[in-house]
């Protein structure tokens, strides 16, 4: 009886967390914007693992089990807000496109940057921005994207 | 009743999570800075992490949570040094 309710609650954290997994990454599929793909990728990409590796404990219980999972989620917890902070700094000096509908830029003035490129300008000149970017320009694809995520807000405004 | 359900249970999981990989890995190959293909990098290692945590439940190898753990911290390592890497050679670059 005991181990039949463990095994629910093992099923219902592993639902769950792939669930949150998967909209983790439709988010960071999505997102328009490098800060808000970031916001998907350290949030949600960290209560994803952490509950299928509860799961996992529920799954298998003993003390051995539970003492690697608990450090593991612990040492999830402690890192990716670090690595979410450092890749952010990095990404805002190295120069990402910010979404075009954004309208405070704080760090403006207080951090360095290697320059944003806007969303709407011409394509050759955001080609010359991103010297990352070899392969994949900016393409057409993916204004029309954006575009297409900010139709309802757009028309919303206008109402 | 849950002891036959459980299997079907794993397999639905699995095939979420090989969902979200290919959703992540789009974004790698679109990503129109390297930052967007870090963060998706670093996404695909908190996935790897779940499949590992999947794959110590459906073959009952608890070794495999210890393979969880060594992959977040990979993880987390191959974002710093790419962090620094994108931020430095960036302001390299400029001057």
């Amino acid at each position: 009886m005991m181990n039949e309710l463990l095994l629910w609650l093992s099923a219902f954290l592993l639902l769950t967390g792939s669930l949150v997994t998967l909209i983790a990454a439709l988010g960071v599929l999505r997102l328009p914007d490098f800060f808000m793909r970031m916001h998907a990728a350290t949030k949600a990409g960290v209560v994803g693992p952490s509950l299928i590796l509860l799961a996992a404990g529920f799954y298998e219980p003993s003390f051995s089990t539970w003492v690697k999972i608990l450090f593991a989620i612990l040492f999830l917890l402690t890192t990716t807000p670090i690595s979410g902070h450092l890749i952010g700094k990095a990404g805002f000096v190295g120069g990402v496109t910010l979404w075009r509908k954004t309208v405070r830029n704080d760090l403006e003035t207080v951090l360095p940057t290697h320059g944003f490129v806007e969303l709407d300008v011409p394509e050759e000149e955001a080609s010359a921005h991103a010297d990352h970017d070899a392969v994949l320009p900016p393409s057409a694809q993916e204004a029309g994207l954006t575009d297409m995520m900010t139709r309802p807000t757009k028309a919303r405004r206008e109402l | 009743m849950i002891h036959t359900l459980f299997p079907i249970i794993i397999e639905i999981s699995k095939f979420i999570l090989f969902l979200a990989m290919v959703l992540v890995c789009i974004r790698i190959v679109r990503g129109p800075h390297a930052g967007d293909r870090v963060v998706a990098l670093d996404m695909l290692c908190m996935l790897g992490v779940s499949v590992t945590a999947l794959a110590a439940m459906s073959t009952h190898a608890i070794a495999f949570i210890d393979v969880a753990l060594g992959v977040a911290l990979i993880g987390f390592l191959a974002t710093v040094a790419f962090a620094s890497f994108i931020e430095h050679g960036a302001s390299h670059h400029d001057e």
